[in-house]
Parts: C-alpha cells; sequence; structure tokens
C-alpha cells in the first residue's frame, strides 16, 4: 500500500495542515528544519537509525545514525557560532558529496545561520558572482576545491572564515581559513537550535535565467511542510526504505529530497560520492539494497546507452519505486525501466523556485509515459494563454504553466533582487517559464521553456552568463550561446563566435575557449561546441538574434525576421 | 618520440587538477573518482583528437573507456 493510497481521494479536503500535524506544528511556533531532521527523530526513538551511508572513491564507507547526525551538526553549529557567526549569516557549503555537506547543511540551520550550497564543480568566477550576492559570511569547503576560494579571496571582504573539513596539516593554512574535523571533534551533546519560525530564511540556491547574473532563490523553514508531504506520498518513503537520491546538495534536489525530505521522515539514505558508470550505479543499487531511487533524465538515457545486457549482472531486486526530476523524462526511457527494472520512472516536475514538487505521476496512478502528470494537491495549477495570461480552458491547447503561489515551499523572494521576483508573475500566477499543455484526463504535457535559459542534465544554464564570459577569452571579439540538442542531456552549450584580428579559427584555439570556460564558469556551462562564424545575426538595432542560432540548431522555421540588420 | 601516456597524463593534471590534488598516476580512476566529469570529458575528448589526429565516435567514448589514463591510451590507439 502506498503512502498516498488513492490520488483522487487525496484531492478532496486536502490542507497542508495534514502536514502540520504530523510534524506536531502550529501555527506560530518555532519551526528548525535542523532540528526535525535531527533531534526530532531521535526524540522520536529512532536514534541508533542509520541516517547516512556514505561511499567514496574505493568502496571507502562511513556510516552515521541519526544520533550521530544530531550530535555532529550540533558540532558543527556549535563551532560557527564560536566563530560569530550568527542567525541569518549565510554560510556558504563548497564540497563534494561527503557527509560533512549533508550534516553541516543541517548544523548551519540549526544555528539559524542561511545554508548556501553551491556545485563544488563551479569556477572561480561563477563561484564569485554568487558569493557576492549573497554577501556570504563563511565558506566550508575541501582542500581539493580551497584554490578556487583563494583565488577570489581577495575581492570578498565579508567572507570571514574559510572552514577547511579535511585540512591534514601538511601545508599552513592561509589568511582567514581555519580547520575543522567533524568526526574528530568533541561532539556537543546540547546546542539549543535557534527558534527560527515560518518565515525564517533557510536555504538560498542559485539559478540562471536569460539575462542577467544568477538569481538567488530564498526559501524559509516552513518549506520543510511541502518538502516532507510530497517525501511521502510521491517519493513514498516508507519506514524500512533505503533511500537514495543521486542528486548533487549544490543543486536544489540535493537539498529538498537530497536532505531535508528524508531526514524529516527518519529515512535511511545512501550516498555515492564518485563519478558515473553505468557498472558502479548498477553496483551500488545492489550492495545497498536501494529500495526507492530519484534520479535524473540524463542518468536515465545515460545508463540506457550502456545497455540491457549489464543490468543482468546485478540483483536489483530491492528496487520497489524509482522516480525522475531535472528535466522532462522521455517515454522510451519510463518504457525501458519498466522493461529493465519493472517499474517506470515517475516523473516529477518542480524548480528551484518552487521548492518541492508540483506537477507529479504518483504511485499506483496511471502513467501516461512522457507526461509530468498532475497537480500535488494543494497546487492550484493551470496553463495560461500568453497574452492574455487567463487560464486556457482548452484540452491540448499550449500555454504557459501557472501556480497560485500559496504552497509552503514557494520560493519568497530572490536575494536582493526583489524586482526579478516581482516579473514572475501575472495575474497573480506564478510563471516557472515552461510551456505545457493539459490533456482530456488532466495530465500535464511539457513542451518548452518560455525563454532562452538552456536546460542540460537538468541544470539551468545561462546563455547571457556564458556570452558574457567568453567574451573575456582575448581571441573572443563578439559571441551567441543557444541550446544545442543532445541525445542524453536534452540540450547542451553551444557558442557562435568571432574572432578578433590576428586570431586564427581552428580546432586548437576551440579547445582553448571550451577550456577556459570550464574553469571559469563551470564544466556544465562549457561549450560542448564553439561555431567560428563572420558576423552574428543581429537586429538593426544591434541586438543579437539567438532565436535565428536556435532555429538553426533545430532545425525549425526561423520565422519573423523582418528585424534582421541588413548585410 | 612522446610517450603517450606521459602526454595524456600531463594534460589531465594541467587541466583537470590543481595543486591540492595533482597526485594522479597512469591508474587513478579519472571519471568514476570524480577528477573529470561528464560534461569536460567533452574537452578531454577534443584534446585527443586535436593532438592524435583522430576521430572518437561518440559511442566509443564512455565513461569506462576514459576511466584511466592507461584506457584512454589504448582507446586512442584504436583509432590511430
Amino acid at each position: 500500500m502506498s503512502n498516498i493510497g488513492s490520488y483522487e481521494k487525496q484531492l478532496e479536503n486536502f490542507d497542508w495542515s495534514i502536514a502540520e500535524k504530523e510534524l506536531d506544528y502550529k501555527s506560530g511556533d518555532n519551526i528548525n528544519i535542523g532540528w526535525y531532521c535531527s533531534d526530532r527523530i531521535c526524540e522520536m526513538g529512532k536514534a541508533n537509525k542509520p541516517a547516512l551511508i556514505w561511499e567514496g572513491l574505493g568502496g571507502v564507507e562511513k556510516q552515521y545514525t541519526f544520533n550521530d547526525v544530531r550530535l555532529r551538526s550540533n558540532t558543527i553549529a556549535s563551532f560557527l557560532k564560536n566563530l560569530g557567526i550568527k542567525n541569518e549569516d549565510r554560510v556558504c557549503l563548497f564540497m563534494d558529496k561527503i557527509p560533512e555537506l549533508y550534516i553541516g547543511f543541517i548544523g548551519i540551520l540549526k544555528l539559524g545561520a542561511v545554508a548556501q550550497p553551491l556545485f563544488s564543480a563551479f569556477g572561480d568566477e561563477s563561484l564569485h558572482v554568487r558569493l557576492d550576492n549573497a554577501q556570504t559570511t563563511a565558506i566550508i569547503t575541501q582542500r581539493k576545491h580551497v584554490s578556487k576560494v583563494r583565488k577570489i579571496l581577495d575581492q570578498m571582504p565579508y567572507v570571514k572564515h574559510i572552514i577547511l573539513v579535511d585540512y591534514d596539516g601538511s601545508k599552513p593554512l592561509r589568511e582567514r581559513e581555519i580547520a575543522f574535523n567533524m568526526d574528530e571533534a568533541e561532539q556537543i551533546e546540547n546546542f539549543e537550535s535557534f527558534p527560527t519560525k515560518a518565515e525564517s530564511p533557510s536555504v538560498l540556491h542559485y539559478t540562471s535565467g536569460t539575462t542577467g547574473q544568477p538569481k538567488g532563490v530564498k526559501h524559509v523553514h516552513y518549506s520543510l511542510i511541502s518538502q516532507y508531504l510530497t517525501s511521502k506520498w510521491v517519493l513514498d518513503l516508507q519506514e524500512d526504505d533505503i533511500y537514495w537520491c543521486t542528486a548533487d546538495p549544490g543543486w536544489v534536489t540535493g537539498t529538498s529530497y537530497g536532505i531535508i525530505g528524508p531526514w524529516s521522515l527518519g529515512i535511511t539514505q545512501c550516498v555515492l560520492d564518485t563519478g558515473f558508470s553505468a557498472e558502479s550505479w548498477y553496483k551500488f543499487i545492489e550492495k545497498r539494497k536501494i529500495t526507492m531511487w530519484y534520479s535524473a533524465p540524463t542518468a536515465i538515457r545515460s545508463l540506457m546507452k550502456a545497455g540491457d545486457e549489464i543490468i543482468k549482472q546485478y540483483n536489483l531486486s530491492s528496487l520497489r519505486h524509482l522516480a525522475s526530476v531535472g528535466e522532462p523524462l522521455n517515454a522510451e526511457a519510463v518504457i525501458w525501466s519498466e522493461k529493465v527494472f519493472g517499474k517506470a520512472f515517475l516523473d516529477t516536475y518542480w524548480q528551484t523556485e518552487t521548492g518541492s514538487m508540483m506537477l507529479t505521476n504518483y504511485p499506483g496512478m496511471k502513467i501516461k509515459p512522457g507526461s509530468m502528470g498532475k497537480p500535488f494537491p494543494g497546487i492550484t495549477a493551470t496553463v495560461l494563454d500568453t497574452k492574455t495570461f487567463e487560464p486556457i480552458n482548452e484540452t491540448g491547447k499550449p500555454g504557459l504553466i501557472g501556480f497560485k503561489p500559496d504552497w509552503p515551499a514557494m520560493m519568497r523572494t530572490y536575494w536582493r533582487n526583489e524586482e526579478t521576483y516581482q516579473k514572475k508573475f501575472e495575474n497573480g500566477w506564478y510563471l516557472p517559464g515552461d510551456r505545457a499543455y493539459i490533456d482530456k484526463d488532466g495530465y500535464y504535457w511539457f513542451i518548452g521553456r518560455d525563454d532562452d535559459v538552456i536546460n542540460t542534465g537538468g541544470h539551468l544554464i545561462s546563455p547571457f552568463e556564458v556570452e558574457s564570459a567568453l567574451l573575456e577569452h582575448e581571441a573572443v571579439a563578439e559571441s551567441a550561446v543557444v541550446a544545442k540538442p543532445d541525445e542524453v542531456n536534452m540540450e547542451v552549450v553551444k557558442a557562435f563566435v568571432t574572432l578578433k584580428p590576428g586570431f586564427e579559427a581552428n580546432d586548437d584555439l576551440e579547445l582553448k575557449i571550451m577550456n577556459f570556460i570550464r574553469k571559469k564558469l563551470s564544466p556544465l556551462a562549457m561549450p560542448q561546441e564553439i561555431e567560428y562564424i563572420d558576423r552574428l545575426p543581429k537586429t538593426r538595432s544591434g541586438k543579437i538574434m539567438r532565436r535565428v542560432l536556435h532555429a538553426q540548431e533545430w532545425g525549425e522555421e526561423i520565422g519573423d525576421i523582418s528585424t534582421l540588420e541588413d548585410d | 618520440m612522446e610517450d603517450m601516456k606521459e602526454v595524456i597524463l600531463e594534460y589531465v593534471i594541467e587541466e583537470y587538477c590543481d595543486e591540492e590534488n595533482d597526485d594522479v598516476t597512469f591508474d587513478t580512476p579519472l571519471i568514476s573518482g570524480g577528477i573529470v566529469d561528464s560534461f569536460s570529458m567533452v574537452s578531454l575528448k577534443r584534446f585527443l583528437e586535436n593532438k592524435y589526429k583522430i576521430s572518437i565516435p561518440d559511442a566509443d567514448a564512455s565513461p569506462e573507456a576514459f576511466d584511466t589514463v592507461k584506457k584512454i591510451e589504448v582507446l586512442v590507439k584504436r583509432f590511430q
């Protein structure tokens, strides 16, 4: 029996108070996600239950019970407090998927500070713009990533502390650096969680738009209500589950459903901190007896590519429930997973700003492969006319997805950018920026983005950010960046560039430019292809017409080019 | 004549490692070890193609084939 039971029945008389009651929360009470994910679980008698089973390279393993998580997060919170870090200060987590990342996240929240997880593959410039926007007070990181922090430290007077979790004493610590060893530090038995309220800030995740710098999405402690209930009803997490969320907590899935969801339910979760290979993933499922697996279409398509034969080498019979997030899950992947695992991956649709699942498929509900499913109970969703922003009542007619912004995990603003936040609403609807249609049975079907943002492997890349970085390369005169179709990642970054006089368009220069962006921004933002052209298509007013290049890449009609600059 | 493994190793250290994790050998897992991610693999493939004047089909550029410098050498020699 699934946790949700009947989706239709849950829709009747739904109220978010269902989650509030289960969490013993009443309006006006203190609500601290860190406490809910550790102390409360221990108080419920699960102190000795494994919370985190972590595996690194070479099969190195670490295990932490909920009591270990409680004690270590107390210790981290206390350490930060002694450094002078206080509630609402931003503390960045810039690490691989190591235990300190997961437990450090809980410690930061217990202190009442704001957790700012950043993807550890970010280059120094990507790191800098995000730290600068947040005016981050402290960065918790590892030796392997600290050089990127050191490179930009002079430009960040607001960063008071750089905390190294794996300092081995082989080289001297530098300015503002301090060592902290989570497992060896004296454990703090009692730490009183900061009395955060529903609207107290909790997490700051960064996301990219078409224009401007990355935006800091501000979430609050009340988001727990949505994250708890969606984990229970959609991921169907049950007491004896062994859960594996493959997402990196540098992105929202890795915190909403890689930390908060499972731990607020007292569920054991596993983390594999190695790079991707089909063999290592299947081996991990077999070894850890994973029962619930939450992954991404890019990974699923990569597994499909590795073939069906390899699957036969492993016993994957422990799997009972699968779900996917990050980008639309194509019908072929759903059908394939049903064939090889005996279970279909259920697609879930949501984004950094929504904080929790919005449109999803549910255990027990009829699956239409390729569909995003139906709105979670309590979510008022529709498809809006692109001009009037009125709901479309006609079945199958495409429009913009819209949500009434009244669920607990909805972002509260973009950090220091309220103006951009307000632009996300029309007629009282929040617009996530995607187009879809609704079929006669009420299922939502994804069509595409409504802007130029590139979704590569489930991560949003701003063309503007890549174009700006390209212009910093000595050879590049002008640049335009668009999405290019990709079998595995759905989309990848493609750049069109014109060169400055004296530079020759060749393969070696292309590689140099690719590596320049990879190091400056991130591997995700690195153009997978660079095309040299003599001039970029522009309007007469000089604005680059990305849509002309986009249409060229996707084999689409170019559309109206009356404003295109004459030759 | 340059030793291919040495050239590839030098490139990997130069491009994908920093002072804190430069103890990479011919057998160090690059992809499964998280030193080179799947997106960065594209730039490593491009380097090999430019350097050795070969073309590696996407179907052969699997994470397994790129996992160590030794395996990469085998792959490159297949297409020379």
